[in-house]
């Protein structure tokens, strides 16, 4: 499945690509922890195994573009540029949090980067982003709006809706399809009766791409076509991502619908030791160097426990703020 | 000068079309069709295509795109044609409009006004009779209005659109002939009024069933009884000030809903009169509301279904001493 061409990078470029599936894979793995100790607590979905999407097409994205992301948006948060300090501190519900602890895992929002969740409503943020390109539209303002969704999110009506209101209206969406082949514990060919995913947004008169969503590489350069094609042409465009999830879907979730095989037979296309492993073969990095980068990343995790840690909680007189707008 | 209802409805959103550029309409039929209600009839030719946005039949994607546009810093004004069809779109109502403030840790305000016609009386059977605002005004995050009046209709607008947060417009669908005088609009979106002085019972109503209870009102006046009629406006957050003081005059309350009874704005209202002026009732709080049916299609039936002012007189009675 890697395409296992050669990483066109330099060196720096390729250890940033790195570094940022590090810190998912890293940020999360501790996460898991901490829901083990009860620190975080709710519902928590992993992204491990779907790191090379976020990292290799969220910096593609300029400053002022927006994103719309779901309710697995920890890498999409990390990548986009939210502090690994003020997102672990939303996992624990802290005051410091980038949602001022209200939202939690699911519901991400920074206003900086132009992060609009985090939705926990599976295809709920698919017309929103249609808005804000739509408001750009309006507005005359080239920006782009990516909206991350899941190929469960393609089942619901919504997906269809905002398909047509986006094309109909030529706003620059690039819908971007996470295929993790699970919406929960049901697997696409038993919920789809059309599998290919791109078909249907064709049937839209949006172009389509496909996109090994495991390799970064192949990810990162798709990304930059398809960023550069909704900018310049201002009209939307679907890729979908085939990538797959390593845990089960939600910390709650006993996994019991899937071979371990399938699990460990997609492992071996892991988007992190697959990077790795090319970027040593070609000379671009040695074991030492992915020590001192996992080290720097495990560092800063462990600074964003603290963090979170000794963050404090909204007192409970601010339960009722911003339920509305203050006058 | 004598309006229709339609007419200032009309005025309100042409005047925040040539007032603010962010705004602008996008609904079912609102632009070619002229709006299912003609409320928009022109607007099209007047404002372009661009501002007065035909949709298709995607009530959840146009509503969940209007949440969007707002937070992109337009001034979205999205048309569900009625109710009925809100239904379609309440996953983008409840769950990004209403609550993205709050979750985002007041980062995201989203300045969406959401109009749509609402309540039954036209014979249009039990699907397209519905009178949901008192689910609506369930939702913390998002205003409800009501406006039952000519000055309502043309006033309440601007301030919904001025609100950071959104706001839903109930048009009672008997409402869009109805003429009357139009005199300076009442802008606020906060209070309710009192359309009725009277010192006998308190009818506490909004919307279409406004009109029934000052009918009734008048029919009570001529048996001696002087009712107070409270117009509630807003139905979130409600003015509880406006008729508190009320009841506390009459110290006798009937709440008129055309919801149905259960779990209605009525009971909401009846409950809030029981907290705060338990002390100064001489009688039981009194609602009348739709029956628990599905509205019918006959006339007869459906009126029967319905609150009506012989309904209203023998409610307030019911809760006066026999003369």
């Amino acid at each position: 499945m890697t395409s296992g061409l050669p990483v066109p990078y330099q060196r720096d470029e390729a250890l940033v690509l790195l570094r940022h599936m590090l810190r998912i894979r890293r940020f999360e793995e501790k996460c898991a922890e901490l829901y083990g100790q009860q620190k975080i607590r709710g519902f928590l979905h992993l992204y491990i195994g779907e790191e090379a999407v976020a990292a290799g097409a969220i910096p593609v994205l300029a400053p002022e573009d927006a994103l719309v992301c779901t309710y697995r948006e920890h890498g999409h948060a990390l990548v986009r540029g939210i502090a690994m300090n003020a997102l672990m501190a939303e996992m624990y519900g802290k005051r410091e949090g980038c949602s001022r602890g209200r939202g939690g895992s699911m519901h991400i929002y920074d206003a900086r980067t132009r992060f609009y969740g985090g939705n926990a409503i599976v295809g709920g943020g698919l017309p929103m982003a249609v808005g804000l390109a739509l408001a750009d539209d309006m507005q005359g303002i080239r920006r782009v709006t990516a909206c991350f969704f899941g190929e469960g999110a393609v089942a619901e009506g919504v997906f269809h809706e905002s398909m047509n209101l986006a094309a109909l209206w030529k706003l620059p969406v690039l819908f971007c399809c996470e295929n993790n082949l699970y919406a929960m514990g049901t697997r696409i060919d038993r919920s789809e009766s059309q599998t290919d995913l791109t078909v249907k947004a064709a049937s839209f008169g949006i172009p389509t791409r496909k996109v090994d969503g495991m390799d970064v590489v192949a990810v990162h350069a798709a990304a930059k076509e398809a960023v550069a094609y909704v900018r310049e042409r201002q009209s939307p465009l679907f890729v979908e991502f085939q990538t797959y999830r390593f845990r089960a879907h939600s910390m709650f979730d006993p996994d019991l619908y899937r071979d371990k095989g399938e699990v460990e037979q997609w492992k071996q296309h892991g988007p992190l030791h697959t990077f790795t492993d090319r970027l040593k073969a070609q000379g671009l990095m040695t074991e030492d160097d992915f020590q001192r980068l996992d080290g720097e990343v495990n560092a800063e995790v462990a600074a964003a426990v603290a963090y979170a840690e000794q963050g404090g909680w909204e007192p409970i007189e601010d339960l009722t703020r911003d339920v509305y707008t203050p006058p | 000068m004598k309006i229709t209802y339609r007419e200032a409805v009309r005025q309100a959103l042409r005047d925040a079309l040539t007032r603010d550029p962010r705004v602008f309409l996008m609904g079912e039929d609102i632009g070619r069709y002229g709006g299912s209600y003609a409320v928009t009839k022109g607007f099209l030719e007047e404002f372009g295509p661009e501002r007065i946005r035909d949709t298709p039949l995607s009530e959840l994607a146009f509503v969940g795109c209007g949440v969007g546009a707002a937070l992109g810093g337009m001034r979205p004004i999205v048309e569900v044609m009625t109710v009925n069809f809100s239904l379609l779109a309440l996953d983008q109502i409840m769950n990004n409009a209403a609550l993205l403030r709050h979750m985002s840790g007041g980062q995201f305000s989203v300045p969406l006004v959401i109009r749509m016609a609402t309540g039954a009386g036209r014979q249009l059977a039990a699907q397209h009779s519905h009178s949901l605002e008192g689910w609506y005004a369930h939702i913390p995050g998002i205003k409800i209005i009501a406006p039952a009046t000519i000055e309502d209709a043309r006033g309440m607008l601007a301030p919904a659109l001025a609100d950071p947060d959104p706001v839903l417009i109930f048009e009672h669908v008997l409402l869009y002939n109805m003429e009357g005088e139009f005199t300076v609009p009442e802008a606020d979106i906060a209070h309710a009024r009192v359309r009725r002085e009277g010192a006998d019972v308190t009818l506490i109503t909004y919307g279409g069933t406004l009109w029934k209870t000052l009918e009734a009102a008048e029919a009570l006046a001529e048996d001696g009884i002087s009712a107070e009629v409270i117009d509630l406006r807003v139905l979130r957050p409600l003015d509880d000030a406006t008729f508190l003081e009320s009841v506390r005059k009459t110290r006798r309350a009937v709440v008129v809903d055309e919801g149905w009874r259960s779990g209605s704005l009525a009971a909401e209202v009846s409950a809030r009169i029981m907290e705060q002026a338990f002390y100064d009732l001489d009688a039981p709080v009194a609602r009348v509301c739709s029956e628990e049916v599905p509205i019918p299609y006959p006339k007869h039936l459906e009126e029967a279904a319905l609150p009506q002012a012989p309904k209203i007189v023998a409610a307030v009675k019911a809760l006066l001493p026999k003369k």
